[in-house]
């Protein structure tokens, strides 16, 4: 942040009164305060909340904390006997690690001008005493993040502690909108304004698609009327020089893992001082940073970073790269956000970046100094990759953007906003939902659903009303909703939150074969000493495993040894290949923008030239052979293969949306005779195969595709699915933990993720049959419709397509075909039975049962 | 992944599986429970009745419909069967006072049930005592033509016997597919039956305090499919500890 001021600052700012203390230190440095700080700093004076929206290196923070400064600066010393004021400002961030930063970051520049200012952190990690200690003692400037403000908030000291707030500064705003922790800021943020009602907003964010839902966000919303903050805009810097990686070796048909541009890539990090690499995937980054460890022989330090590694590991990582003792950093989004990351000149980014917004953001972690032009590489994994790839340099040249819409708000989240709230004071229902409202993504909440959601924190607000002795919260003669016992407090401050993480096991190796030991039997001194913590792992992904199993993790390969407790035994495998992948953990499908542009790269033959010569001619066979899918058309190409017969379709809209379709056409198929057996989707293309054959079936006009793609099956068939489906279900999990239906810990019993004590699933059944309505339901419904099973576009895409369908039935594949065909066997195949024909499949003569588990003269008498 | 909750109409088609055990006749029902058809016999286990009630007064507030949704899928069943005799194998009630939050609507449907029949509740460790205002027998063990029926097996006995209390469930694995199911699981000489109650899990058969039960050699899942039984070898289920007998042929 600040210490990245250039020399020579926009003179022509505003003429803003800056203390002496700040111009004399400003002149010390050799700086000039930017315009855009400035200005911030102009209308933050005027009592306005502003979005200051500015590229990474642009001194965002210290003109996000430039207000706050200059007023605490001017603040008379609390004179003896004065009742010590509350913290003035908060800062709130989604990452704990980037508290932690700014805290180092700022604490600089406030004790060089020996400013009167106290600065702490307060997260997850922040010890009891210390958390203690703030409540009594608060500091000036509090850095968070928004679990801990939702936390403070529920606490019946709040609106003395916030009392005194002038300043709410929040970081990374553009990423934090868009999840349910920014949903559950928004709520906590409307609470602020209740009591401080001028309360002012900075928001700090990244370039976005449509800056207005931001300025909404930031400010309170009336019925029936528009408000919006001040938006400040500080132009791009230098155009990141961005390239896309050209080498002599085959651009594979498909997969993700670009091993083929392994030896290019470790030859740019060698002319480069640091460099980030970053993947969209775990998987990838295990393998990836163990290709470049296999050809690195000049055994430059190159380290890995995820999600999933154990944090002492990670947090080494981070100071060695803050050092700059690191030449290259294999990464996936946890190092996404604006942390600072010492000199970076080289950004690889392996994979399509799958959005033009996502490539901005990333390329920005290259040279935090906005005047100097950041450089990067795009490795392609695959062909479609490469027009991917093509399509965001194209967007990123142009400033174009396409973050997702901020959205509504979501119901779960208002669900535990509201316990929080009883646990803080006893509410009036008016008053609440007045004050939720004033939230803009909770604005069109209509009232019968707000008190939906108060009858659920209630007593779960079933309709057969069965629940009252118990309830939480009940309905005084005052009018207002208290809490009924203080334990239930005790309980929503266990559960509070909405990150919920897959159940995980920590890894802990151990020797060879230690899993094996038999339950009960004491752990062995000797296996377990040096058993060293890798890091966590998701219980979904050890459950396909047997012992023996090999595996990549922290960059080595592990064996499965078994499960014990709560830990995952493995072993070190050196040497040995790793059989299973590793598949978990942050996958997006491409954006809608991006696959419109691909879909025009496609459509307009005159661009085949910009890209690699293979792939140009690729896609010149695919011309020949059969037609161009593109541009408006959805191109369908059936043909035989084997005993089966395919149908491949490219509506190029992202996986997700892909799988929903399949498993509608699926069913169509079904319906229609055709004796479908499976299905695979990519980001590009779906691939569905049958017994009968489909294509004779379309040219005999057995079936219509105009049928099949009609948009009539986002109806009662996507219901009908929807119900059924695990993407569902899982969903509901999440629903239900975060309205507080099921918790993650009860009091007196610390539950880890996998002993949640009922099965959301069975729940989910019992519901489903009983109360479809019920509010928790309708969270799910909405949630799976717009996020996993990407409905929306779907829709989209089934509007755009009827009367453009362009039928082409083949003899064989078609060169375009090649990539999802690939996938198949790769992917998991999802299918829709019930897996009775599985079992049918294993399942044992009964006469050989009986036989075999009675002995032979059993059968007699059967 | 589980099977959606059944609806009646799959509780009523479902195929039952015919096998026998212990030299007499029976049927696996695909809605978890078993039918000794010489004996007209029905045998049901872990109810769990007032879960959902019972988690309530920790203020968990789970669907209030549980108690009847399992009953109704057991009256179907009993419909089905019409059998002299209803042994409820223990664990029928989710806690003790259970019976007493049981609604007017479900006590009337428990009456209905039993009506012209034997209602034989044998305690488990969830119900240790007789239901109260719930008509029928309690006992804590039963034997009927040489089988003893009790909630928890006894590992030293040699059998057979037939208990439930685990909640027996089996993973099945092809093909890089998953497929999990709750279970009767059987050695020929020991039974241990899947639960019934709507809001019971299940506990994987490869866990070492239900494998241990069994005669590992001999040992069989009986799947429960949306309308079928499927038995299958232990050596087929995922997590399985390797076998000491020789593999099956």
């Amino acid at each position: 942040m600040t210490e990245t001021l250039p020399l020579f600052a926009d003179q022509s700012a505003a003429p803003v009164s800056l203390p002496a203390r700040f111009v004399r230190w400003f002149a010390e440095k050799g700086w000039r305060p930017r315009a855009h700080q400035l200005e911030l700093l102009g209308k933050a004076e005027a009592g306005l909340s502003t979005l200051l929206i500015a590229p990474t290196g642009a001194g965002k923070t210290l003109a996000g904390f430039l207000p706050a400064l200059v007023d605490l600066e001017r603040r008379d010393k609390p004179k003896p006997g004065m009742i010590k004021p509350g913290v003035h400002t908060l800062y709130i961030s989604p990452l704990k690690a980037l508290a932690v930063d700014i805290e180092r970051n700022l604490t600089k520049p406030v004790d060089e001008m020996d400013l009167p200012v106290r600065i702490e952190t307060r997260t997850g990690d922040t010890p009891q005493a210390k958390r203690q200690r703030q409540k009594t003692h608060p500091p000036d400037i509090l850095l968070t993040t928004p679990e801990q403000v939702s936390l403070l908030l529920s606490h019946k000291d709040a609106p003395r502690f916030f009392g005194d707030l002038r300043y709410v500064v929040l970081d990374e705003l553009h990423s934090l909108v868009t999840s349910k922790r920014g949903h559950m800021l928004a709520l906590a943020l409307a609470r602020l304004r209740r009591y401080v009602p001028d309360l002012q907003f900075i928001g700090l964010s990244a370039t976005v698609a449509e800056p207005d839902d931001l300025r909404r966000w930031l400010v309170a919303q009336a019925p029936h009327e528009e408000r919006l903050s001040e938006l400040i805009e500080v132009g791009g810097g230098a155009k990141p020089n961005i390239t896309i990686l050209k080498g002599d070796n085959r651009i594979p048909w498909s997969g993700h893992f670009a091993r083929y541009a392994m030896p290019d890539v470790y030859e740019a990090i060698q002319a480069h001082q640091t460099t980030l690499i970053f993947v969209n995937t775990r998987s990838q980054a295990e393998l990836l940073f163990q290709e470049l460890w296999s050809i690195n022989e000049d055994s430059l330090p190159i380290a890995l970073h995820h999600g999933s590694l154990d944090v002492s590991q990670r947090r080494k990582v981070e100071q060695a790269m803050g050092k700059n003792a690191l030449r290259a950093v294999v990464a996936t989004s946890t190092l996404d956000l604006g942390i600072d990351w010492g000199d970076v000149d080289l950004v690889v980014h392996v994979g399509s970046p799958k959005g033009a917004s996502r490539l901005a953001q990333r390329i920005g972690r290259a040279n935090h100094r906005m005047d100097e032009a950041s450089k990067a590489i795009l490795v392609p994994a695959n062909r479609f990759e490469v027009l991917e790839c093509q399509a965001a340099l194209d967007a990123n040249y142009l400033g174009f953007q396409d973050t997702p819409p901020v959205g509504q708000g979501a119901l779960d989240v208002l669900c535990q906003h509201i316990l929080g709230m009883a646990c803080s004071e006893p509410f009036d229902a008016d008053d609440l939902y007045a004050e939720v409202r004033s939230a803009s993504i909770y604005t069109d909440l209509p009232r019968e659903t707000f008190d939906r959601a108060v009858g659920f924190v209630s007593n779960g607000g079933y309709a057969l009303q069965s629940y009252e002795r118990y309830a939480k919260i009940r309905l005084g003669k005052d009018g207002l909703w208290r809490l009924t016992h203080p334990s239930v407090a005790q309980q929503y401050r266990l559960n509070a939150g909405t990150i919920i993480e897959a159940p995980v096991l920590a890894i802990r190796a151990v020797r060879k074969g230690a899993g094996r030991m038999k339950r009960g039997e004491p752990a062995q001194a000797a296996t377990m000493r040096g058993g060293r913590v890798l890091g966590k792992i998701e219980e979904l992904f050890l459950e396909t495993l047997t012992p023996g199993d090999t595996f990549l993790f922290a960059g080595k390969v592990l064996r499965f040894e078994g499960i014990r407790e709560n830990e995952c035994y493995v072993s070190y495998a050196e040497g040995s290949e790793a059989k299973i992948p590793y598949y978990a953990g942050g996958k997006f499908p491409t954006t809608t923008f991006l696959s419109g542009e691909v879909r025009k790269m496609l459509a307009d033959e005159t661009q085949w030239d910009r890209l690699p010569k293979q792939v140009s001619d690729w896609l010149g066979y695919q011309k020949w052979k059969s037609v161009m899918p593109g541009g408006d058309k959805l191109l369908v190409e059936t043909f035989p293969r084997g005993e089966r017969f395919y149908m491949v379709a490219y509506p190029f809209e992202g996986r997700l949306a892909h799988q929903t379709l399949c498993m509608l056409l699926t069913r169509r198929l079904e319906r229609a005779g055709a004796q479908p057996i499976g299905y695979v989707a990519s980001d590009y293309a779906i691939s569905i195969w049958s017994r009968k054959d489909m294509g004779a079936m379309l040219e005999r006009g057995q079936m219509s595709l105009n049928d099949l793609f009609s948009q009539d099956m986002l109806g009662d068939d996507l219901e009908a699915w929807l119900d059924e489906s695990f993407v569902f279900k899982r969903t509901f999990r999440y629903c239900a933990l975060i309205a507080g239906l099921i918790e993650k810990r009860h009091p007196g019993k610390e539950k880890s993720g996998r002993q949640v004590t009922v099965s959301t699933d069975l729940i989910y059944d019992v519901l489903r049959s009983h109360e479809p309505d019920h509010i928790i339901m309708q969270a799910t419904r909405h949630d799976a419709r717009s996020g996993l099973l990407d409905v929306e576009r779907l829709n989209d895409l089934l509007a755009r397509i009827p009367g453009r369908i362009v039928h082409k039935n083949l003899e064989r594949i078609s060169p375009m075909a090649v990539p999802v065909m690939l996938e198949i066997g790769k992917e998991p195949v999802l299918s829709s039975n019930t897996g009775d024909d599985m079992m049918a499949e294993h399942a044992m003569n009964v006469d050989d049962l009986v036989r075999e588990a009675m002995g032979e003269d059993a059968v007699e008498t059967s | 992944m589980r099977p959606a909750l059944k609806t009646i109409t799959d509780v009523e088609s479902g195929a039952a599986l015919a096998s026998s055990f212990a030299g007499e006749e029976v049927l696996f029902d695909p809605a978890g429970i078993l039918f000794f058809p010489s004996l007209r016999l029905l045998v049901v286990s872990d109810l769990h009745l007032e879960k959902a009630s019972s988690f309530a007064r920790k203020r968990i507030f789970l669907p209030p419909y549980d108690t009847a949704a399992t009953l109704t899928r057991l009256a179907a069943l009993v419909a089905k069967y019409d059998p002299a005799i209803i042994v409820s194998l223990g664990d029928s009630f989710h806690d003790e006072e259970a019976a007493l939050r049981l609604s007017s609507d479900t006590r009337r449907a428990i009456e209905t049930l039993v009506v012209g029949r034997d209602m034989v509740w044998v305690t488990g460790n969830h119900d240790p005592h007789p239901p109260a205002g719930c008509p029928g027998d309690t006992v804590d063990e039963l034997a009927v033509s040489g089988i003893t029926f009790r909630h928890i097996a006894q590992r030293l006995f040699g059998g057979p016997e037939i208990s439930g209390h685990y909640h027996p469930a089996a993973v099945l694995r092809a093909r890089g597919k998953k497929v999990r199911r709750n279970c009767f699981a059987c050695d020929g000489q020991r039974m241990v039956m899947p639960a019934f109650g709507v809001l019971t899990g299940g506990l994987p058969i490869s866990h070492p305090e239900v494998s241990a039960l069994f005669d590992r050699a001999r040992l069989c899942a009986f799947m429960l499919g949306s309308n079928q039984v499927y038995p299958i070898s232990a050596n087929d289920l995922v997590g399985m500890p390797s076998k000491r007998s020789k593999a099956r042929g």
